[in-house]
């Protein structure tokens, strides 16, 4: 159980809030097309901060421009993957941008183990650190 | 009027005449060019002079173009050995400002040729370097710049920039959340950090050190950066986010500035701060380092409003802005509008626009008199902070929108339940409202019912608005754009 104020994994942009329900999702997808991104879905079940990639499920819908389809595709990717983390991501690939847009998460599992703060003591108070998250503990795919 | 004979009022084209020992009308000399059309490689001012009585604007503009390129106050034949007359910088036109009959806007057109590439300190040794100071005007203002690409591209810029940033902190679509650690001066390290600790578990991005924070007799530097970052490992732990803390290394020589830098990169800070104050070279100089370094440089604006804040005199911070994008800095702070600091809202508008933009239009409302090309210069990040909180998160988002980062330092930390309950409240505020936008809502005229109904799931943003609901800035500001509304066209 995480100790934040929010008890989770405070990511993306709305983990705040509480869960959005797939018309809110909805409404945040529309928002994306009508910018001109493109949707993504990824998966994980290593959320370390610096995780930068997350597995992909399928290839960026560049060409899906209808919510429905793409919300369609996230409830595939919930029922494939029920106890991992999935986050909604949408690209611009105008110039000057090139990169993500919007990315809030959507799944997680039913418990959040979090991470703990290694600290390695050298010369002269200094310390490293590593972020160590308890659910890498477990081998790649038991992992929660 | 000054009683100028009509032969003063243009240059001697007659070089005996012109290199005759003795002083002449600056007009006589060159500087007042009402037929010259700029190049796309010049630089053009816009400055807003003030003459003294009996000195005519077309003069005062000649005499502002002279007195910031080549010209000194009387002739001398050393100029024959030059190519005079493109270093000349020319000013080639004077409006009377809009509701001001004392005043006027002068365009001068400087030549690509007077600038040392890649240097701001060169460029504002000229342009606001002797001139300011020049006894035929009361006052002068330079209030716009236009910087071609042939010299835009000489400079580096933002080190890192905000769209690189926004991926080495895993954080998109929204504008980031910092706060500044109060009380400014006095917390000891292990004080300090506490306070880091609490504003990054409670939901923020980012911790900052205020501009006087450096290495006082109450905290050294390098105990504050050691607690810092033991806070914010510890938070990044703690929520899964990459936070960060600007760990300010404004010093007094080059050499401690490097130490400190150093320092920061070696317990694995991913931001670094630099004040205004300590230079254009020294900003240029942290830039290069946190390009070796995969740093992001925070920009204090410490001191500009000593030169920024009177319309009269001095050089409006939109200058500032640009050079501050040239010179190479990530975050700058760029006003908020709405709290306790200076700032018309179209006003702060046009310098977080300068900041962001990849062509920057003219826009006279917002203060921008010229069109400029970045020519692909990194973005950088604005910094909305001073005197704000989390009831006006509906009208900083809609003036600024998702690329900025909005700094609640009093309206975190004196949050009535302490810093983290601070931090939820300014971050479940933001998130609904973002979410509240993207669904389509007009969160300008909807914004406070937004932000009752997020209250609803969030005891610690209802005690915010409770405390802060109501609390604004309503003054007089003493910058807003000067500008005639043109008709538009049919």
């Amino acid at each position: 159980m995480m100790t934040n104020p929010t008890g989770r994994i405070t990511q993306g942009q709305f983990s705040f809030l509480p869960d959005l329900s797939d018309k809110q999702i909805t409404a945040q997808i529309r928002y994306g097309l009508d910018k001109g991104y493109a949707w993504s879905i990824e998966y994980t079940d290593d959320p370390h901060p610096r995780n930068t990639y997350w597995e992909m499920f399928g290839m960026p819908m560049f060409d899906l421009h209808d919510p429905a389809g793409i919300l369609g595709e996230l409830n595939d990717c919930r029922k494939t993957f029920p106890d991992r983390y999935i986050r909604m991501n949408a690209f611009d690939s105008t110039r000057g941008v090139e990169s993500v847009a919007m990315s809030f998460i959507v799944n997680r599992p039913l418990t959040e183990p979090g991470f703990g703060v290694v600290r390695q003591e050298a010369e002269a108070r200094h310390l490293r650190y590593t972020v160590h998250p308890y659910a890498t503990d477990r081998p790649e795919g038991e992992r929660r | 009027m000054d009683g100028s004979s009509p032969g003063e009022l243009t240059e001697i084209t007659d070089v005996t005449q012109r290199y005759k020992a003795g002083v002449l009308k600056y007009r006589q000399m060159g500087y007042w060019r009402p037929d010259y059309t700029p190049k796309v490689t010049d630089i053009i001012c816009l400055f807003r002079i003030t003459p003294q009585p009996g000195v005519e604007p077309e003069e005062a503009a000649a005499g502002v173009a002279g007195e910031s390129s080549c010209a000194t106050w009387t002739v001398v034949w050393t100029d024959r050995l030059t190519a005079c007359d493109n270093y000349r910088a020319k000013a080639y036109k004077v409006e009377p400002v809009p509701n001001n009959p004392e005043q006027f806007f002068a365009w001068i057109a400087y030549d690509l040729s007077l600038f040392e590439e890649g240097s701001i300190a060169n460029m504002t040794a000229s342009l606001i370097g002797n001139v300011f100071g020049f006894k035929p005007l009361k006052a002068l203002r330079l209030e716009d710049i236009h910087i071609p690409v042939a010299y835009v591209k000489t400079f580096k810029g933002p080190p890192t920039g905000l769209i690189v940033e926004r991926e080495r902190l895993d954080k998109f679509g929204r504008p980031l959340l910092g706060a500044t650690t109060k009380p400014k001066l006095g917390l000891s390290g292990r004080n300090y950090g506490r306070v880091i600790y609490e504003g990054l578990k409670g939901g923020l991005d980012f911790m900052k050190d205020d501009e006087n924070i450096n290495s006082q007799p109450f905290m050294h530097w390098r105990d504050r950066f050691l607690y810092v970052m033991d806070a914010v490992n510890k938070a990044s732990a703690a929520t899964g986010e990459v936070k960060g803390s600007y760990l300010n290394v404004t010093a007094a020589t080059m050499e401690d500035m490097y130490e400190r830098a150093e320092f920061a990169k070696e317990l694995g800070s991913v931001v670094i701060m630099i004040d205004l104050v300590i230079g254009w070279t020294a900003i240029q100089s942290i830039a290069n380092w946190a390009r070796r370094n995969s740093m992001v440089v925070h920009l204090h604006r410490a001191g500009h409003s000593t030169y920024t804040r009177q319309k009269r005199h001095g050089v409006s911070f939109r200058v500032i802005a640009k050079w501050c994008r040239l010179a190479g800095v990530d975050h700058l702070h760029a006003g908020t509008a709405v709290g306790k600091l200076e700032g018309d809202p179209l006003t702060v508008q046009g310098y977080y626009n300068v900041c962001r933009d990849a062509y920057t239009h003219q826009d006279l409302p917002r203060g921008l008199f010229f069109d400029m090309d970045w020519a692909d210069t990194k973005k950088v990040m604005p910094v909305a902070s001073g005197g704000i909180h989390a009831g006006q998160m509906h009208q900083l988002l809609d003036l600024f929108g998702d690329d900025c980062i909005l700094q609640f330092g009093g309206g975190t930390i004196g949050h009535p339940q302490g810093i983290q309950a601070g931090a939820v409240a300014n971050r479940v505020a933001l998130e609904a409202m973002v979410q509240a936008r993207n669904e389509g809502r007009d969160i300008a005229h909807e914004g406070p019912a937004i932000l009752k109904a997020a209250a609803q799931h969030c005891t610690p943003l209802r005690q915010a608005l409770d405390t802060w609901g109501e609390v604004t800035f309503n003054y007089q500001s003493t910058d807003a754009s000067d500008y005639a509304p043109t008709p538009a066209v049919a």
